[in-house]
């Protein structure tokens, strides 16, 4: 693998120079020259060039140790806490008949935990075709190692082509050992995933620099391809109750369940019992507050909404509110369907972190707050005459 | 514009400008409004071990360099100008020690002093001697092997909360400006205790307070060099201070200049930003060169002080007078830009302008600063 | 106590933008600093250092011009830095990088903790942290926020969770990412930046670290990019205007079906 400028054809335009990502393309007598260390070969160059001055040679195709054909069907793993089943997965699941619908394949839920099969149901209702179901006291809460070695177990044994998961602290945790030991291509928090129609590749499309480029990856020789997705990104589909499905129960032996580390305690926080990340409204507030007795009116209006109360970074380091509220690039990643920003002025670290959101209804004092530039709906005014109206007429409205 | 600032030097402005963004300047105007010493800023200042910039490398200091000193002082003054003079201030009570403290005393005070575990004062000023330093009234009487304080100096920054305080008293009350010494003095030593806590119109990060002596026994092994030598230390003392509170007030107008700059920029009126008003540009470029000009005085005569070159009285005179007169008239400059805005606590002006107006008043108020230069020109010519 | 800190050079997303008429980055003047993230992960180092007597030692995968980052680690307290930089790695995926990064911690011998930061800012996986603690086949804890104790031969932490955080007691030697609740970095001291500027920078290749060849680089990498583009900007709406009442009349007939 390798890529050149051919010196006869470049003419000096440096429109690779523009589009390459990664800023390894510099102009040196008028010629583009690439510097090797920081070009990653993803290839944008090559179609800017005008001039079909850019050669890169993708490597032969590796002599592929492993029968490709033989990995079938789209497999999703079940995230439960305390046996209750996590809406990502059921979003996943939706994903998933999608993309088995395209491959003319079936889907499989990879469900782990214990005395977990009255759930089961559920899984083939949103779209499980198969459940593999794991049971065992070791399982009953996520733990790294166990779960790391049944999952690496069963796909060995059953040779999925796609395996998809939550990019939660779980799903990223597990499914980055699980790939590395079995020597597949993962990509992490993709916000879209297709099939390659002729070449039947998982196409999956996801945000770099905070969400100013997308890349999308493919993962061309190794089986199988695995993706993480983030919350609320993909939709969850209406059960089927009249879905018919099968149940294949997987047993281990002890020692296969084996932790190194032990979990002593789990522990949950009043303040972060409402999941932002779950939240299909949000309420943030942000350095307009001015103190942290004011967010009392935006917990007031997230009740009325059935919401929850998020925060600008600005707001957490001022200590108005808990770090776990936080949302951005630091903080939490949410796309609510309708995300309220109080008095937050929108620096590019909050808007990585909500801008996906459905809908986005910005309140701010000031015009030129850079928050109204990805708003819906942008309110100049004083949040605190605002916020109160709000509250009362949704409450109204809302028989609540 | 380029001071040809070698390596260490721009090192120090980066890690002490790092600091003035992100640890001071979030907290500069709460610190404005609450009046509380700034310890846990001295602390972040202190680990970064800004204090040993004015502290021989000998104990434990990085070596003493007015200039360097200077380029601390003015990137802390950009954030706030109250939480950079508690930082200069100990400095300025540090000097005497250094200039004219025995190997003993240095030991004993300046390794903390440069690791920031203690903070110092300069103790001169007394309620009827300001400018006229010759007036001072505490005095400090041998008694075997100790001395004995009795009087009140007052307006003494880092009063209260320094540890260690370098004062100026009169051993010799007949003898006039040879009659007086100077001397370490130690917190919580008994007989010295602090008068009130003044309320400020600006730098009010920093504490200013009365330090009162009431039969406050020290060792005789406090006294600085010898009896009679306190004019001399405190002239030699404020040699070496005066292009910091210079520094001081550049550091004050650049941050005043930057965020009127940006405020412009932000700013629209009748549909264009205000910084594309003539009117508005002119006022900047006149701030940003008479800024300009106060650095390179101030950083030619630190320069000067760091080569050994001794007569330095005019040209640190004219360098603290000219930038403090320039950070005077750039922040009001800034508030104007700000409009109604700058008159408000909510914007950052009006405190840089209240900052400002005490750079023009201490260490030697701007007429005796005029005193000092006219002087300095007659005598010359006179030669 | 030996600590590992893995870190990454980035560039400073805070200034990345893009440009509106060619819709791609501008990377002129882009600082690169060292991953935010890892600033937590070379803070909690430098601590347990301080605290245990033991050495850290920051390791980044990159171009040569990543040792500044390195240099920067050394400010805060770090005891040795090493570089491990060839051209054969251009392109690694997180694979790829997991593996060139457990290489070399091979080479460096004996360990008890490796800290990473939870994610990178650039490329925002988190991936290659647990990617490393399975090549070298020791047990991880991520998202750690706390580390409560470390004894003889375990450390009791906190891993943060989507709704508290989970108590975990893990045998040494362990790999942690840390997240942001951890700490609060430390600035550079000037006696750790001149310590820095002179400090010697160890350099490995891929031979040094017997990486084996298909394992690196774009070889080594199951992943490919196959296309880059720019997303079309989120573009605003519609400004509300009128009184209160007005405002909030329109709002919630406009939001009124999206609420159930």
């Amino acid at each position: 693998m390798s890529i050149q400028i051919i010196l006869d054809k470049c003419v000096g335009c440096t429109l690779c120079v523009k589009v390459c990502p990664f800023g390894a393309i510099t102009m040196e007598n008028k010629l583009a020259v690439i510097d090797l260390h920081k070009c990653t070969l993803c290839g944008a160059c090559v179609p800017a060039c005008k001039f079909k001055a850019i050669l890169l040679e993708k490597a032969q195709e590796k002599t592929v140790k492993t029968d490709l054909s033989s990995y079938k069907g789209v497999w999703v793993f079940i995230e439960q806490k305390k046996g209750k089943i996590q809406s990502i997965s059921f979003e996943l699941l939706g994903k998933a008949r999608e993309l088995a619908a395209k491959l003319n394949t079936s889907v499989s839920a990879v469900f782990l935990g214990n005395q977990i099969e009255i759930e089961t149901q559920e899984l083939i209702f949103c779209g499980a075709d198969t459940v593999y179901l794991v049971e065992a006291p070791q399982l009953a809460n996520y733990q790294d190692e166990p779960y790391t070695s049944v999952l690496i177990k069963l796909i060995n044994k059953y040779k999925p082509e796609i395996v998809l998961c939550g990019a939660t602290s779980i799903g990223r945790s597990l499914i980055s050992r699980v790939a590395v030991k079995i020597n597949a291509g993962l990509t992490a928090d993709c916000t879209g995933l297709d099939i390659d129609p002729e070449k039947k590749l998982l196409l999956q499309t996801r945000p770099a620099f905070g969400g100013n480029i997308m890349a999308t990856i493919i993962t061309p020789n190794h089986r199988p391809q695995m993706a993480t997705v983030r919350h609320k990104v993909m939709p969850q589909p209406q059960p089927d109750k009249h879905r018919k499905g099968k149940v294949i129960k997987e047993s281990f032996h002890n020692d296969e369940l084996i932790s190194r580390t032990t979990l002593l305690d789990i522990v949950e926080e009043v303040e972060t019992l409402i999941n932002l990340s779950e939240a299909d409204i949000i309420v943030s507030g942000g350095r307009g507050m001015g103190g942290p007795e004011y967010f009392k009116i935006l917990h007031d209006f997230a009740e009325v909404l059935g919401g929850a109360v998020g925060s600008s970074r600005a707001a957490v380091d001022s200590g108005w509110m808990p770090y776990s509220h936080q949302v951005g690039q630091t903080g939490r990643t949410v796309s609510p369907k309708i995300y309220f920003a109080c008095g937050i002025s929108g620096q590019i670290q909050h808007l990585v972190g909500m801008q996906s959101s459905k809908i986005i209804v910005a309140i701010n004092k000031d015009p030129d707050a850079p928050i109204f530039k990805v708003a819906t709906y942008g309110i100049v005014g004083d949040l605190f005459e605002i916020i109160p109206a709000l509250t009362k007429k949704f409450k109204e409205a809302l028989n609540r | 514009m380029d001071y040809l600032l070698t390596e260490e030097q721009k090192m120090i402005r980066d890690l002490a400008r790092k600091i003035a963004v992100e640890k001071i300047a979030p907290v500069a105007a709460k610190y404005d409004q609450s009046e509380e010493f700034p310890w846990p800023e001295l602390k972040i200042i202190a680990d970064a071990d800004l204090f040993g910039l004015f502290i021989p490398e000998e104990y434990d200091g990085m070596g003493i360099s007015v200039l360097n000193l200077c380029i601390a002082t003015e990137e802390l003054a950009r954030a706030c100008g109250g939480i950079a003079v508690c930082y200069a201030a100990s400095a300025l009570g540090t000097f005497p020690i250094i200039l004219f403290g025995n190997d003993e005393q240095k030991k004993k005070y300046l390794p903390d002093i440069a690791k920031g575990k203690k903070i110092a004062a300069f103790g001169l000023t007394e309620p009827e001697a300001g400018s006229d330093a010759a007036a001072i009234k505490t005095t400090a009487r041998k008694e075997g092997n100790h001395y004995v304080l009795n009087g009140t100096k007052h307006f003494i920054t880092n009063g209260g909360e320094a540890q260690v305080y370098t004062v100026v008293v009169m051993t010799d009350k007949t003898k006039g400006p040879r009659g007086a010494s100077a001397f370490i003095v130690d917190k919580g030593t008994p007989g010295f205790t602090f008068g009130k806590k003044e309320e400020k119109l600006g730098i009010r990060a920093s504490a200013t307070q009365e330090l009162i002596f009431t039969d406050c026994k020290i060792p005789k092994e406090n006294l600085l060099s010898r009896e009679g030598m306190g004019f001399i230390v405190t002239m030699k003392t404020f040699d070496m201070s005066r292009p910091g509170v210079a520094a001081q007030a550049v550091g004050i107008a650049q941050g005043s200049l930057d965020a009127a700059v940006k405020y412009s920029k932000e700013r629209h009126q009748f549909g264009k930003s205000i910084s594309s008003f003539q009117g508005i540009q002119w006022m900047l470029a006149d701030m940003a060169t008479q800024i300009e000009a106060s650095r390179a005085l101030v950083y030619t005569v630190a320069r000067m002080v760091d080569a050994g070159i001794k007569d330095v009285g005019k040209d640190s005179a004219m360098a603290k007078m000219f930038a403090s007169d320039t950070a005077m008239k750039v922040t009001t400059d800034a508030v104007q830009i700000f409009g109604g805005y700058g008159y408000m606590r909510e914007y950052p002006a009006e405190k840089y302008m209240r900052d400002a107006k005490i750079t023009q008043i201490y260490e030697g108020t701007n007429q005796i600063q005029r005193n000092i230069i006219a002087l300095q020109l007659i005598k010359e010519t006179a030669k | 106590m030996n600590i590992i800190v893995c870190i990454k050079q980035v560039p400073e997303t805070t200034e990345v933008r893009i440009n509106p008429e060619t819709n791609t980055l501008i990377r002129e003047g882009v600082k690169s600093i060292i991953n935010p993230f890892d600033m937590y992960a070379i803070e909690e180092a430098v601590r347990l250092k301080e605290k245990s007597n033991g050495k850290v030692t920051v390791i980044t995968m990159g171009p040569p011009q990543a040792e500044s980052a390195l240099r920067e680690a050394i400010s805060m307290g770090v005891d040795e830095a090493i570089l491990v930089s060839d051209r054969a790695f251009a392109g690694s995926d997180t694979w790829a990088t997991s593996y060139t990064l457990s290489c070399a911690i091979r080479k460096i011998g004996a360990f008890d903790i490796i800290i990473c930061g939870k994610q990178a800012s650039d490329g925002d996986t988190a991936q290659v942290g647990p990617g490393i603690s399975m090549h070298l086949d020791i047990p991880q804890v991520t998202y750690v926020k706390k580390i409560e104790e470390v004894k003889d031969k375990t450390v009791r932490v906190e891993r943060m969770t989507e709704e508290g955080f989970d108590i975990v007691e893990t045998p040494l030697p362990v790999l942690f990412t840390v997240v942001k609740e951890i700490n609060e970095p430390r600035l550079p001291s000037l006696k750790g930046m001149m310590r820095a500027k002179q400090a010697k920078i160890v350099n490995w290749s891929a031979k040094d670290i017997e990486a084996l060849p298909e394992c690196i680089g774009l070889k080594g990498s199951p992943t490919n990019v196959v296309k880059i583009f720019t997303p079309t900007p989120r573009s605003g709406g519609q400004m509300l205007k009128g009184d209160t009442q007005e405002i909030v009349q329109k709002l919630v007939q406009e939001l009124k079906s999206e609420i159930n």
